[in-house]
């Protein structure tokens, strides 16, 4: 295998790292927003998830209580964000950048308070984080020609949460698709009248929206720092809640659709790693500083409807008052 | 909800944003005293910090004179029901206008007509920056709030670029710009003060104050006593009666917009040319984020955001001295109180109202019905 396939394969490889908390981010999004609740504090979760995880996990030496953690404080923080938009009807812009804020300001806060360490948590030790997961035969078969190496490198090895994050794209359009609670969430999203005609309650299922984001992202933060990373470090979710807001418009609130989006955004953010300093022909240096921003010029580029047409759920932002 | 009375007046514009205030600040001292310290020796120390020690009044009204910029930016869209995030970036880009002025004319013209042209292309890059999503909410009908999200994060990587690449010092790693010739430096409040007599202790406090000071009279000309700003209010209440009236609505977005982004990028005057006389990355520091609890506390109002900025520049003055004082508290104490402060006195500016309009007309009535 040539030098220069190899170098992609592990390029490949990196974007399914880096794509996975957007994936769970991106679909955390898109129940919240299909049922009608603005959510930009993607953000906010999965900084504060990540520091949930890393603390918990050291402190318990257990992976999976850092990650029961990140979910429970992933799901208060939705929580609060739904007290705010859908109990008192606040604008769900501004709640959502409190709690993005919030949870820059609480998790240093917290941190340095628990562990003195500036607002890092401890390196997290091997029962503490999740460990590659090396699928059968890849071993064996990492000397076949061609699918060898893809098997061996790409398929295997990656951390559990990897794995349940391309499986939860099918089950989260299965769910928007197929079931009485994805069916009614879409249509709350659209018209909420109709929902409450029909007398199922509006803030109940948004509630329910709200709490499966805050789950998604839960589990997004948990691999930053207990899987991508070993601990917690301060502002570590680095504007990835904010691309994968963008992924799932980009995607056009559609599940599928989204995980394309993550995927390429994800190899955006590898390759350019890879391509840093490196030399081209024609137009020299790598610009990897502009290859980063690409997804943001790309989903501005698709908002203004040049290529396709995003179109958000129609009740999308606006509080919803019961008529009496 | 129909048996709620309304609330008068001056709760609305008075108590109620105060009681938000107190409720925010009662919920940060929880946290406070959760890490293991004393909110009372803290709101001392913040206090002492902000107004008493030497200088330190100079470093609150520097503060201030960022958060009044990026209020009134918030604001001025606000108005006209568009919610603009982008000040961050904005104020980012008005930065590289005015340091692209300095550094390419800071060695042929005086400060004279070097600093004022330099102030002019802050605001027209900040109003530049906003223009690419007022046009696209305008016509294209994409969120503003999604479409400015982006265009701070191109603004950063935009800058990231220029800083390492064409615009870096000659000679050095660092990406910072080379640093601004005398003349395109705005003076210093001491050294003006100083001129006429009157010793004030150092601090990055410059005539940029005046300035922001300025923006407010203006922004309440704009808003209240021109026909742009009857469009604006018009089109802010409703989108319909703004149409019906015959106000060409895209056109009033665009020119918001590029309004509220101009202020934002004045606020790089401050900065840049006030106190770091070079260009420099993140020297937005989160400012244009804070310009939105500025103007929710301020509630739109030039009055307002002045005051709701002197409390942001004391909090944030007064919170670089616990880093000092404290061994578990820092700086970022303050992110959690402007967390709390947005969510209370923003998400949820109006959980309070019902019972507090209850209250108050159960006070009011009282006295009438005793006698009968």
């Amino acid at each position: 295998m040539s030098e220069f396939a190899f170098q992609i394969l592990l390029t490949l490889d990196a974007t399914l790292r880096l794509a996975t908390p957007l994936i769970f981010c991106a679909l955390a999004g898109l129940f919240s927003e299909r049922s009608g609740i603005i959510d930009i504090s993607l953000e906010g979760k999965l900084l504060g998830s990540a520091f949930a995880a890393g603390a918990v996990a050291s402190v318990t030496g257990s992976v999976y209580m850092g990650l029961l953690a990140a979910v429970g404080v992933s799901i208060s923080m939705s929580l609060v964000h739904g007290f705010a938009c859908i109990t008192h009807r606040g604008n769900q812009i501004i709640s959502g950048l409190a709690v993005n804020i919030l949870a820059s300001g609480l998790t240093v806060t917290l941190g340095i308070a628990l562990f003195q360490r500036g607002g890092q948590t401890p390196t997290l030790g091997p029962n503490e984080r999740f460990q590659p997961i090396e699928l059968p035969f890849a071993d064996a078969l990492a000397q076949a020609p061609l699918l060898g190496p893809v098997y061996d490198e790409l398929v295997s090895g990656h951390k559990l949460l990897v794995y349940l994050a391309f499986i939860a794209v099918p089950l989260a359009a299965l769910v928007l698709t197929r079931t009485r609670f994805g069916l009614r969430l879409r249509a709350v999203g659209e018209s909420p009248e109709a929902v409450d005609s029909a007398g199922v309650s509006v803030p109940w299922l948004r509630y329910r929206a709200v709490i499966v984001a805050g789950i998604l992202c839960g589990i997004a933060g948990a691999y930053l720092s207990t899987a991508h990373g070993a601990g917690f470090i301060r502002e570590m979710s680095a504007g990835k809640g904010y691309i994968a807001l963008a992924a799932m418009i980009f995607g056009k609130w559609r599940p599928w659709s989204a995980l394309f989006a993550c995927l390429l955004f994800g190899f955006l953010e590898a390759a350019s790693s890879r391509l840093i300093g490196v030399e081209f022909p024609i137009i020299g240096e790598a610009p990897t500083n502009l290859m980063l921003v690409l997804p943001y010029i790309m989903t501005v580029v698709l908002l203004a409807g040049f290529f396709g047409r995003a179109e958000a759920p129609s009740a999308l932002g606006t509080p919803y008052v019961k008529e009496h | 909800m129909s048996s709620v009375p309304p609330l008068p007046r001056w709760a609305d514009v008075g108590l109620l944003p105060i009681i938000n205030l107190v409720i925010a600040l009662l919920v940060s001292g929880l946290v406070v005293l959760a890490v293991g310290e004393n909110p009372l020796r803290a709101i001392d120390i913040m206090l002492q910090g902000a107004f008493l020690y030497e200088g330190s009044l100079g470093y609150t009204l520097y503060y201030t004179t960022n958060f009044i910029f990026t209020g009134l930016a918030v604001s001025v869209a606000f108005h006209a029901l568009l919610f603009n995030i982008g000040g961050e970036g904005q104020a980012y880009i008005g930065g590289l206008g005015a340091g692209l002025v300095c550094l390419a004319l800071d060695a042929v013209l005086p400060g004279l007509v070097l600093i004022p042209l330099a102030i002019v292309a802050a605001a027209a890059f900040g109003a530049g920056w906003a223009l690419a999503p007022a046009w696209l909410q305008a016509y294209r009908g994409s969120h503003v709030v999604i479409t400015t999200i982006m265009f701070n994060f191109i603004a950063a990587g935009v800058m990231v670029s220029l800083l390492a690449g064409p615009l870096i010092k000659p000679g050095q790693s660092s990406p910072t710009s080379r640093r601004f010739s005398e003349n395109a430096q705005i003076p210093d409040m001491q050294e003006i003060l100083g001129a006429v007599g009157i010793e004030i202790a150092r601090s990055p406090l410059n005539l940029s104050f005046v300035l922001a000071i300025a923006a407010c009279v203006f922004v309440w000309l704009l808003i209240w006593h021109t026909r742009f700003g009857y469009a604006v209010r018009t089109l802010g209440h409703s989108p319909q009666a703004a149409a019906y009236a015959g106000i060409r609505i895209p056109r009033t977005i665009i020119a918001a917009m590029a309004v509220s982004g101009g202020l934002a990028g004045l606020m790089a005057v401050n900065e840049v040319l006030g106190v770091q006389h070079r260009l420099l990355l993140n020297f937005t520091a989160g400012y244009g984020f804070t310009g939105i609890a500025v103007s929710l506390m301020g509630r739109n109002h030039p009055i307002g955001i002045v005051l709701a900025s002197l409390l942001f520049g004391a909090l944030y003055q007064g919170g670089s001295e616990l880093d000092l004082e404290f061994q578990t508290i820092t700086r970022d104490m303050l992110l959690v109180i402007q967390g709390l402060i947005i969510l209370f006195s923003g998400a949820l500016a109006y959980m309070l109202n019902p019972p507090l309009a209850r209250l108050i007309a159960s006070l009011a009535h009282r006295p009438r019905e005793a006698p009968a």
